[in-house]
């Protein structure tokens, strides 16, 4: 593979990153810890909704961005013939 | 039957159950004793990263310590699980391609540097160490309570246990044994969990009931609210304390979990990259099942607890009460000798003015260890005894496999890392495996005489393992896959600053007489492994600026990990 195509695949991948550790860190630091105070105003159920973020909510969230990346990546691997096989 | 006839028959059978599978899951060659061969299949190797991961701290330890700590609890959560976002997205595919054996491989093959690779296999000996003695001491506190054996002759057993499949397997029938192993301990955990969801607010999925009501209507963590602030405590689901400090400490697990060689090493044992982003996945899912069950356990706990035991006479306490008395764990006093259990927060100067000393209180009268909230809780919703059984034996899953794991790479790194790569580099296959062998054992032995001997600062280790993974390894590493130009100056300045840095902030508030007011931005020595971290990262930008970039085949390395295609299995040649 040329290196133009590896730069491209590497920056998308770079992108991609970015864009899933930026909800990584809302999600878990921002709603579960900073704004916390804030959204426990909020309820789900028996739930204040900080509460639910720090202890529930971020951990749902980080398992959806793990598969989000497996997904987009397997599709960009093959996109650029990176893929094994 | 009782509770003790119950416990010996399913420890009984889940310890045959191990020992069958290591045998049919036997190491015959090096490659299959340190990463089983690089052939495990992305969902057995999530079940056998979860068990890894999740030790006696997670599985007996934790929802306790959240049942007491509330909100604030939420670090050890997020912390715990967000690492493996880290490890999925920035770590995983990559080492797995670079497709080497242990993590000091790739720290010494990527900064060409052996000085780089022994300090690495020296800190990754130091973490591995420090937390399997921790793992040994869950196992004797396991055996003692329930099978009444002594706490000594407890480890003894967890010894030869351990020792007999690590030996034999090695990494491939460590790996398997952990897939039996997640299965008794998430089973163990849940059963007791929907249980007490079902008859606390008619739910049987825990996640769901802790946000569900009681009999009389009210949600039960308002009802536990209330609970705690009418002793004098605060609101269980808000903070009062900094946040800056709870950032820290978050961030600081969840760094160190994605540095913890004994999780990292499990990647390798996948076939392909795209494997082992999916096994992080899975293992997250499995390790996640467990982790939204503890806040839940936690409550339900605390709330079973606080209306068993408060303002009750001792006369009238359940067997329970008294078993634990027995072991330690649980102190009742008398302080106003009215022969009733006061529970209260007497730290609270308003609340002790307002309510205790008109009631004739003359302080706390009880004192509840965290450990013993999980083993305990079955026992205090009163559930049938072959449910206390099961919750015994999902402890000592829990503690035996992550042992494994870690003894694993004590033994690599020893094996491996010093022996093969440095002192005697032309061993043969063989005599690297016979040393491996060798070094597992010898390894166990000390880390079972340790369990048994805890020297004074074994119960405080554990946040030296994560703050030292967290401010040497990941930087090191990260940088080494983001950052062509990283180079062996840079990684050993930034590695060395991390360490020395984090080392004595954690020695000096823990030995060298520094009190909390002297903290720096008030961080706790359990959360400076982010500041470390930081550091580590700055030092490293800054002296490989000023120092010579890497060779051309380091940076040709570097390129190549970065794509998938072509990883081969994992090897040591």
């Amino acid at each position: 593979m040329s290196d133009k195509n590896l730069q491209e695949y590497w920056q998308k991948n770079l992108r991609l990153l970015g864009i899933l550790l930026a909800i990584w860190f809302i999600v878990s630091y921002g709603f579960g810890i900073i704004f916390a105070d804030y959204l426990n105003q909020f309820r789900i159920g028996g739930y204040k909704l900080g509460f639910w973020f720090a202890q529930q909510g971020a951990i749902y969230v980080f398992v959806i961005i793990i598969f989000v990346y497996v997904n987009r990546m397997n599709k960009l691997d093959k996109e650029y013939g990176v893929d094994e096989e | 039957m009782g509770v003790k006839e119950w416990t010996y028959i399913i420890v009984a059978a889940t310890f045959l159950i191990y020992v069958g599978v290591a045998i049919w899951a036997r190491a015959g060659s090096t490659s299959e004793f340190y990463v089983a061969g690089g052939g495990v299949s992305p969902f057995v190797n999530g079940m056998a990263t979860a068990a890894d991961w999740m030790s006696a701290a997670s599985f007996l330890s934790m929802a306790g310590l959240i049942s007491f700590m509330g909100y604030q609890g939420s670090q050890y959560l997020l912390g715990w699980t967000g690492g493996y976002v880290l490890l999925a997205l920035l770590l995983a595919p990559y080492l797995r391609k670079f497709g080497k054996f242990t993590v000091p491989d790739f720290i010494g093959e990527r900064y060409y540097s052996q000085t780089a690779r022994l300090v690495a296999a020296i800190c990754a000996l130091f973490v591995s160490f420090t937390y399997v003695v921790g793992q040994m001491k869950g196992v004797g506190v396991a055996f003692s309570r329930f099978l009444e054996v002594d706490f000594n002759t407890g480890i003894l057993i967890g010894i030869v246990i351990v020792m007999f499949y690590a030996v034999l397997g090695g990494m491939k029938g460590i790996t398997y044994t952990q897939v039996a192993q997640y299965c008794v301990l998430i089973i163990a955990y849940l059963v007791p969990a929907i249980f007490i969801s079902i008859l606390m607010v008619g739910n049987p999925v825990p996640q769901l009931g802790l946000g569900g009501t009681l009999s009389d209507g009210t949600y039960l963590l308002d009802k536990l609210d209330m609970l705690s602030t009418d002793l004098g405590f605060d609101e269980y689901t808000t903070s009062n304390t900094g946040k800056v400090n709870l950032f820290f400490v978050t961030a600081a697990l969840m760094l160190g979990t994605a540095g913890l060689p004994h999780v990292i090493v499990r990647f390798f044992t996948v076939k392909k990259v795209a494997d082992a982003r999916k096994s992080a996945g899975y293992a997250l899912v499995l390790i996640a099942i467990l982790y939204t069950t503890a806040p839940a356990i936690a409550v339900f706990a605390k709330t079973n607890l606080l209306n068993t035991v408060n303002d009750k006479p001792y006369a009238s306490m359940p067997s329970w009460f008294g078993k634990w008395e027995e072991t330690g764990l649980l102190k009742f006093e008398d302080k106003n000798g009215d022969g009733k259990i006061q529970y209260y927060n007497d730290k609270n100067p308003s609340y002790v003015s307002m309510t205790a000393t008109p009631n004739g209180w003359k302080g706390n009268e009880l004192k509840i260890d965290n450990d013993i909230m999980v083993l305990a809780n079955p026992e205090i919703a009163k559930l049938p005894a072959w449910v206390i059984a099961l919750v015994v034996a999902g402890g000592l899953a829990s503690a035996l496999s992550t042992a494994a794991g870690l003894l694993l790479v004590i033994s690599s790194s020893i094996s491996h890392d010093i022996l093969k790569k440095w002192l005697k580099p032309d061993i043969t296959e063989k005599g690297e495996l016979r040393a491996a062998r060798i070094t597992i054992g010898i390894a166990v032995v000390i880390a079972g005489y340790f369990g048994i001997n805890p020297p004074g600062f074994v119960a405080q280790v554990v946040a030296w393992a994560f703050g030292l993974a967290a401010a040497s390894f990941f930087p090191a590493i990260i940088l080494g896959i983001f950052y062509k130009r990283m180079n062996m100056e840079g990684a050993i300045a930034g590695m060395v600053t991390g360490l020395v840095f984090t080392g004595a902030y954690i020695w000096f508030f823990k030995y060298g007489g520094g009190s909390p007011e002297q903290y720096i931005f008030g961080i706790t020595p359990e959360g400076i492994g982010t500041l470390g971290m930081i550091l580590n990262t700055i030092v490293a930008l800054v002296v490989c600026s000023m120092t010579p970039p890497p060779p051309p085949e380091v940076q040709a390395i570097v390129e190549n990990i970065r794509v998938p295609s072509g990883a081969g299995a994992a090897t040591g040649h």
